[in-house]
């Protein structure tokens, strides 16, 4: 209930915030909306010696048409993700699968650079923005970058981001019309998902991503390359897990969360393709 | 670390670890025990407290993050008469507590809710109190509560 004692820094600025993850390196932990980093701090499994608070660096929470992709500050809360008529209009995909990110007091704090930045296999927006075919934006000391969401996710909570670099900004390309689905499979009301798929389709152009299907959000490209060469809802369906490696724990064995995901992943085509 | 947060109307500057969480600062170091503590894990939402004015889970806030800011707790909801909050009537009116342990917490995540969503329906009362559990009364009279101080049903 308590975590182990820290020290705690303000960051006022993204160069502030870069300078001091580099000169604390390993000891230090970025927090923004804390609801991933503080429950794994009060049950001690996170024992950072520095925490460096983000959440009030001006500049980092809005949502912007950038001509050809949504612009999202990483430090945009979720609920501002889930209430954008920005993204309603533009890529509906997110905006639903942000309404389901935990409860409405969660999404007052927790932020969508936070849940992408701690990578979460088991969390919604990673696998969403993966499927959408997003580029995360980094800050480091000599510069910016952008990552593909495809080369972001590296491992168990582990990211493309180098230890001294801020994710700044999620850029998500606008979704044209395309159908869409959101299947989230739990048994409780704010449960994380035991399996999850975000899918949209337009045509022969499709993109799934799975939740809680492996070490890391899982793009499930067999299914896409399916779609594309004509094939069916329900065979492509069959190929969902063909790219993920789920984990056994309290909720699930990896066969029925392969079983789910082939379930949800026809589902979520049929919603999008009709 | 120094912090000055307003509570209920009241400013109050104190010295806290970091790793104080909110909930214990505003139970412990100012003696607000209305805001209750129910799990380990910030599933229950006993927690619930006004943040700037949005529902949060206490138990899962620094202290040191409410620094600057204005919270509102259960103890800050009747006015100064004394007199329920409309959602305190209404919770009472509808029967919709029993050991009143959750009930704090529902109180908060209820007037956030209306204050986003005035006329909710059934079930936009359901979703929006999903952040907080109950163990006695299987919700309805809750629910009941919340659509009546949101003006009927």
């Amino acid at each position: 209930m308590i975590p182990a004692a820290f020290d705690y820094i303000r960051a006022g600025s993204a160069e502030e915030a870069i300078s001091l993850i580099g000169q604390h390196g390993d000891d230090a932990k970025l927090l923004a909306g804390g609801h991933s980093l503080l429950p794994l701090m009060k049950l001690r499994l996170a024992q950072p010696a520095v925490l460096i608070d983000i959440a009030r660096i001006p500049d980092l929470s809005y949502i912007r048409d950038a001509g050809d992709h949504i612009a999202i500050g990483a430090l945009t809360r979720h609920m501002d993700v889930e209430k954008s008529p920005i993204l309603a209009e533009h890529v509906p995909l997110l905006a639903h699968a942000a309404g389901h990110v935990g409860d409405p007091q969660v999404r007052h704090r927790g932020t969508i650079g936070g849940s992408i930045a701690h990578s979460d296999s088991a969390s919604d927006l990673p696998a969403t923005t993966l499927a959408l075919g997003a580029t995360y934006v980094a800050q480091g000391p000599n510069g910016t970058r952008e990552i593909a969401a495809a080369d972001f996710f590296q491992g168990f909570l582990q990211t493309a981001l180098a230890e001294d670099e801020l994710l700044t900004e999620i850029r998500v390309p606008k979704m044209h019309g395309a159908g869409w689905s959101f299947q989230k499979f739990n048994r409780r009301a704010q449960d994380w998902a035991i399996v999850g798929v975000a899918a949209w389709r337009r045509g022969t152009e499709s993109g799934v991503g799975l939740v809680n299907m492996g070490s890391t959000p899982i793009l499930a490209t067999s299914v896409a390359t399916a779609i594309a060469s004509g094939a069916s809802v329900a065979d492509a369906a069959e190929l969902a897990a063909a790219e993920s490696d789920p984990q056994s724990d309290l909720n699930a064995t990896p066969e029925y969360r392969v079983h789910l995901a082939k379930v949800l992943v026809r589902r979520a085509l049929e919603t999008a393709s009709a | 670390m120094q912090i000055r947060v307003t509570v209920n109307g009241t400013a109050h500057d104190s010295d806290v670890e970091p790793r104080t969480l909110l909930v214990h600062y505003v139970r412990e170091v100012l003696g607000l025990t209305g805001t209750n503590i129910g799990c380990d894990t910030s599933s229950c939402g006993a927690c619930s407290l006004h943040l700037d004015g949005e529902a949060v889970k206490s138990c899962t806030i620094l202290a040191a993050q409410a620094d600057g800011c204005e919270v509102t707790t259960i103890e800050g909801m009747a006015a100064a008469d004394g007199s329920l909050h409309p959602m305190q009537q209404a919770f009472m009116e509808n029967h919709a507590l029993q050991c009143g342990y959750c009930t704090p917490g529902m109180v908060m995540a209820a007037t956030s809710l209306l204050q986003e969503n005035p006329h909710p329906t059934e079930e936009e009362v359901r979703l929006g109190l999903e952040g907080n559990l109950c163990r006695c009364t299987g919700y309805h009279n809750i629910v009941q509560a919340v659509l009546a101080a949101a003006g009927g049903h």
